[in-house]
């Protein structure tokens, strides 16, 4: 099938982290190599010269950026469990929730744990708007992809086992069990999956990382 | 049972005519309604809660939101109607989702310049964006359009560009057929397929929209 590498970070994005989940979920060998992003490696800036960032999946020797591109990739070139909905429109209900988790929900959670004042009232404003979204969307859901994980499960990574741990490390609370009950029932779900958990990075080591910050 | 189809739009937009580019290059019979974006309609709310913004399609009342999701969709759904838009291969169907988000940020992050007035903030966009039609230029390269010999994904996001050029042109007083002559030509190529002109906005329709809005903005 050719030869698949992974340019990684350290370990703690979750964008990578998207990645290896879709790679595992096909069954997928490749070869994991770490990029320093202070010292950028000359395959990154090959594969990836229009934004230098990671995650880059190269696949026969050919490089493929952003971490849902990515993973519609791996859908579409690997056999195994489906990532995507086969049906058209599923496919479309997917492909707008991954957009939302990361154009409104992943900014502003972040933004809300790790700004002060004026900027942190008005981004945990705008978490609690975009995470009812998401609240409504699982409800009734053991996954947002039904019954087995999909596409938006794989980009909500960040809210379901991220999110939880910055709120900890800088104490703000976003994603309560009290505010959103589905929501925190599904990260309960996702993470503590025997799959998934096998794949999300090591807790004390994000806690460190970001008590480092 | 026939298909039902509307598509909530906004005349001028650009992504909203990446909707009606797809859906006529398709085939497709559908309700075209224009949204007063100062008083939208209770469709677009509902179909679209999270945004509240155009395009919206609905099929069969089922709603589809946001422009590249909308021409993946229809793409999909009329899948025996040619032209096939995405790439069936699937890394070149990743390099023109790749390419069409990118340059969407890009000209979204640089664009607004000709809101600006004459200064420095504008010669700063004006810039930015100069940058970008140099980078698409030189994607384009020798090929007949993006998607290399056919009219694809990566054109009908693309093209939807072309009749807001008159007014960049107008803002900055500068030519895109004179220092980009491979995009120009490529725009006159797109502007032959009939389904494609018949679906962009009229260039002099889209200036007079935005000098109107821009006359609004400054309070005239």
């Amino acid at each position: 099938m050719g030869e698949v590498k992974l340019l990684g970070g350290l370990g703690f994005s979750p964008y990578v982290n998207r990645v290896e989940m879709a790679l595992k979920l096909k069954g997928v060998e490749y070869e994991a190599i770490a990029e320093d992003l202070k010292n950028k490696s000359p395959l990154l800036l090959q594969y990836n010269p229009v934004h230098k960032k990671v995650p880059v999946l190269i696949h026969d020797g050919k490089g493929i950026a952003e971490s849902l591109i990515i993973v519609e990739y791996i859908d579409q070139v690997w056999e195994g469990p489906s990532i995507l909905p086969k049906d058209p429109y599923q496919r479309a209900m997917a492909r707008f929730w991954a957009k939302f988790i990361d154009e409104k929900c992943i900014s502003a959670t972040w933004k809300a744990c790790w700004s002060t004042g004026e900027e942190q009232a008005k981004s945990k404003d705008e978490s609690v708007e975009a995470l009812k979204f998401l609240e409504d969307e699982i409800k009734g859901k053991k996954f947002f992809g039904g019954d087995n994980i999909g596409l938006v499960d794989i980009a909500a990574n960040f809210i379901g086992y991220w999110l939880p741990i910055i709120s900890e490390v800088k104490g703000v609370q976003l994603l309560t069990e009290e505010d959103f009950p589905n929501l925190w029932r599904w990260a309960n779900e996702y993470c503590s999956d025997n799959f998934v958990k096998e794949i999300l990075p090591n807790k004390e080591a994000l806690v460190a990382r970001f008590k480092s910050r | 049972m026939a298909d039902k189809v509307i598509l909530l739009d906004f005349y001028p937009s650009m992504f909203g005519m990446r909707a009606r580019v797809a859906l006529a290059v398709k085939g497709v019979d559908y309700e075209h309604r224009e949204e007063d974006l100062q008083n939208k309609s209770q469709l677009l709310l509902e179909s679209n809660p999270v945004y509240k913004e155009i395009p919206v399609l609905v099929h069969n009342n089922n709603p589809v939101c946001g422009s590249f999701i909308i021409v993946q969709y229809i793409d999909e759904v009329w899948k025996d109607q040619s032209p096939t838009l995405l790439p069936c291969d699937p890394y070149q169907r990743a390099q023109a989702r790749f390419l069409a988000d990118y340059i969407d940020k890009k000209v979204m992050e640089t664009g607004n310049w000709i809101w600006s007035e004459e200064g420095q903030e504008k010669e700063a966009g004006k810039k930015g964006f100069v940058e970008i039609l140099k980078q698409m230029e030189s994607e384009l390269g020798d090929k007949p359009f993006f998607g290399g010999n056919a009219f694809g994904f990566l054109d009908v996001a693309l093209v939807t560009y072309s009749p807001w050029f008159q007014t960049y042109e107008t803002c900055g007083s500068f030519s895109i057929e004179q220092n980009y002559p491979k995009l120009s030509s490529w725009v006159k190529r797109c502007l032959e397929i009939e389904s494609v002109s018949k679906s962009l906005a009229d260039p002099d329709n889209v200036y007079n929209f935005y000098s109107t809005l821009k006359k609004k903005k400054r309070g005239l």
